[in-house]
């Protein structure tokens, strides 16, 4: 692999905390590596594991889910359901030989600009070493 | 269908255009199969921006378009109404976050202006698949609910009631008043606050659309803005407030004596007991946890002697049901728990007091008729410190914030105290004094060339008896001196905390609340009144510690919010909704078990969606197995071509 590998990582950000997290880190001109492509959904729990999947095929080096913090869903439970789900995930990247750490979840309240960023910052700090992700990418 | 999508770039003055370069990123977008027009403009929000956006929909018959600048929270609303008056559904306008998701976070030029690209490139195939959607009208219920009957309560409840509206104030303790009944005067003006307070608690009492429940607490809330289900319940009083004719005979007769809360422990009540003579209702309540019992009736002395029959040992709590369009929550504070204060001796030494318990004593109506003695010897205290900052501004041990009126009433605490001891001396240890507000400086001035006051900057170390004194070792910070004072009484300033139960009401109500327990705001500067759920509004301590004048400003704040909702014939719910494939569905029932809202139910079989109920999060969609469920405008097919835009594809 090489030095300068920059990974293309999707997040996928709950519209009332993570979103609004990553405005306030904006906002407070915090800096964080721009590999990160931002999609705001309503929920966390709206993301489907085929969303996951859907990105790593396209050739997404690290995907993210951030949500609430559990028990501060904007939707009162939806973050769990995520939080259900994303373990299964991690289980089923590892089954597959794909290396689940290429695969985050967080929690970031929209209060937390810096949080977001740090997670940005490790996240990319994190996926360098482990170079390109070519197992589930369609088009190689 | 192919569609005709417009781009529009916004430089944001240097904000977006330093970072990224949007010419490249108009153009780039330019080469978009669906994308017909492109253009970059300095200010695509003010008045020219908007126009040129309408005139481009016009002249090149675009159906849809794609704003490409700051986060949808500022300007969303902006251009989708803009695209309604230019005559395409405000639905088929997306925004791209260019700004705080992009060039404010990122240095390097180039890698901001593809990644804005790219961010730009998923809005437009989100919108290519966007439907035309129209808001989903429905009923308000034009009352409020207002829990909390302090001054904040008190105020919000007048002011929505005033405005023709009905409103359920709901206290939990047996008379409105809150905290601000407790207080003798209040600073800068010295009102006295009794005075001040009684006659807005009697216009609550007498408000034709004003239901009092007190002695009452909210046990369960369903439903959404404009239509909320409340379950009230109603504690048994065991006096009946329409018969009792405040004789006191009862008070007389009873053998229990419990320290009194309204004096904070420092006089004693009966377990039958009006709280105070002003008391709102008027009325009697019989305190059953320290009663000695009525299954049986072990003692019946309360009913014996009661003239008017007003006791009625058979009272059974009751749940009240009642539908509100919306709500203003004011739970108020207390102070800090004594039992993480025990380095200051509040608690082992009877004359350590806390901040209201001096507020007692200086009371006209307190348990000493407004003479400030010690609760040990009933003598008059001669030397007295007054300590501020008790559990505020500690990050390690206690609370990082300032509770923000302690300055001010230590202040007025000392200059009341030498008003009623003029021979007396009063400190104040402090660390900083903060007087912002209305003539709030000039009083602190006063106290110290009027009174006398002795202010030394710093903290207390040690506080302990000695000699019928008590010692407070100290240091001055400013003259680098160590300070012994052989005291007569200590005053607390303490912190103020949110109240006690509120986080459980805040998880009933779906309200989050910030870092130290107290209810969040939707916004820090522009929302301070509106919590994150639509429909309900703060008032009061509940959010922040503050002073009346503050409290009255944001209970009159949430009320015009409420009166806002109550006033519409009906509201608007978004309809980015879910919707159903009766083809595909199976009527398997999982998203029904998943939905946070109950929006969703079998009908014949096939799940069914309440369009009204349904808010959009989508989570029925990522649960069900044969994609059969998907929410409007951001389906599982319009995300896909997201993903492929954000990777490159």
């Amino acid at each position: 692999m090489t030095k300068d590998f920059e990974p293309t990582i999707v997040a996928f950000l709950c519209k009332w905390c993570s979103s609004a997290g990553s405005d306030l880190a904006g906002v407070s001109r915090m800096k964080y590596p721009p590999n990160v492509i931002p999609i705001t959904v309503m929920c966390s729990g709206s993301v489907s594991p085929l969303y996951i999947f859907n990105a790593f095929q396209k050739g997404a080096d690290g995907v993210l889910v951030s949500g609430c913090h559990p028990g501060d869903c904007h939707y009162i439970k939806g973050n769990f359901y995520a939080r259900r789900r994303i373990a299964l995930v991690k289980e089923l990247l590892d089954f597959i030989g794909l290396e689940s750490e290429r695969f985050k979840m967080s929690w970031v309240s929209a209060a937390e600009g810096t949080k977001y960023t740090e997670i940005i910052k490790d996240f990319v700090k994190e996926l360098k070493p482990l170079g390109p992700q070519k197992k589930l990418r369609r088009d190689q | 269908m192919k569609k005709r999508i417009g781009v529009f770039v916004c430089h944001c003055g240097i904000n977006i255009a330093g970072t990224v370069d949007v010419d490249k990123a108009a153009k780039k977008l330019a080469e978009h199969q669906d994308v017909e027009h492109s253009v970059d403009y300095v200010y695509m929000c003010s008045d020219p921006g908007q126009n040129m956006i309408k005139e481009a929909i016009k002249e090149k018959k675009l159906d849809s378009i794609v704003v490409s600048c700051c986060s949808p929270t500022l300007h969303e609303s902006t251009f989708r109404k803009a695209a309604k008056e230019a005559g395409i559904n405000e639905f088929q306008c997306e925004i791209a976050n260019i700004r705080e998701q992009c060039s404010w976070v990122h240095k390097d030029k180039e890698k901001a202006t593809e990644k804005a690209e790219k961010i730009t490139k998923s809005a437009v195939e989100r919108v290519a698949k966007n439907e035309s959607l129209e808001p989903i009208g429905f009923p308000v219920t034009s009352r409020a609910l207002v829990i909390g009957g302090g001054i904040a309560g008190i105020q919000a409840a007048l002011d929505i009631a005033d405005s023709g509206y009905e409103v359920i104030l709901v206290e939990r303790e047996p008379s409105i008043g809150g905290h601000m009944i407790q207080l003798s005067e209040t600073f800068p003006t010295l009102d006295c606050s009794q005075c001040i307070l009684t006659p807005k608690m009697v216009e609550v009492s007498k408000h034709p659309n004003i239901k009092l429940m007190t002695y009452s607490e909210v046990q369960e809330i369903s439903g959404y803005v404009g239509n909320f289900n409340v379950k009230i319940l109603k504690k048994p009083t065991y006096v009946d407030p329409d018969a009792c004719t405040l004789c006191d005979d009862c008070t007389e007769a009873c053998p229990v004596v419990v320290p009194n809360e309204f004096d904070l422990g420092l006089t004693g009540r009966k377990a039958i007991y009006i709280p105070f003579p002003q008391a709102i209702p008027a009325t009697f309540t019989l305190d059953i946890k320290n009663c000695p019992g009525l299954l049986p009736i072990a003692c019946g002395k309360c009913a014996d002697v009661c003239e008017p029959d007003a006791i009625d040992y058979d009272m059974e709590p009751e749940v009240v049901e009642e539908k509100v369009g919306a709500i203003v929550v004011a739970t108020g504070f207390e102070q800090y728990d004594k039992e993480k204060m025990k380095e200051y001796g509040y608690g082992k030494y009877p004359d350590v007091l806390n901040g209201l318990q001096f507020e007692r004593l200086l009371s006209a109506s307190g348990p000493t008729q407004g003479k400030v003695l010690r609760p040990s010897d009933h003598k008059e205290p001669k030397e007295v410190v007054f300590i501020q900052c008790v559990g505020s501004r500690d990050p390690e041990l206690h609370c990082s914030y300032c509770s923000k009126i302690c300055c001010m009433y230590t202040a007025k605490h000392a200059m009341l105290y030498k008003h009623h001891v003029p021979d007396g001396q009063a400190y104040i240890f402090y660390i900083d004094i903060r007087s912002g507000g209305k003539n709030y400086e000039e009083f602190v001035q006063r106290t110290t060339e009027e009174d006398g006051v002795v202010y030394l900057r710093g903290k207390v170390s040690k506080i302990f008896e000695e000699n019928n004194k008590i010692t407070v070792w100290g240091v001055d910070t400013l003259t680098g001196k160590e300070i012994e004072i052989n005291a007569d009484m200590v005053v607390l300033a303490m912190a103020l905390t949110p109240s006690k139960n509120s986080q459980e009401l805040a998880k009933k109500l779906k309200l989050s609340t910030d870092k130290d327990g107290f209810l969040a705001e939707a916004h820090p500067k522009l929302r301070p009144v509106e919590s994150i759920t639509s429909g309900m509004f703060l008032a009061g301590a509940a959010q922040a510690p503050k002073d009346i004048p503050e409290v009255v400003a944001q209970a009159s704040g949430a009320a015009a919010k409420a009166i806002s909702i109550l006033s519409q014939e009906q509201l608007f719910h978004s309809p980015m909704v879910a919707e159903v494939n009766e083809t595909l569905c199976t009527g398997c029932g999982m998203c029904i078990d998943v939905c946070p809202y109950e929006a969703l139910s079998l009908e014949q079989g096939k799940a069914e969606v309440n369009r009204v109920l349904c808010e959009g999060c989508g989570t029925c969609s990522a649960t069900c197995l044969r994609a059969a469920v998907k929410v409007k405008n951001i389906t599982p097919g319009q995300i896909f071509e997201m993903i492929d835009a954000s990777v490159g594809g």
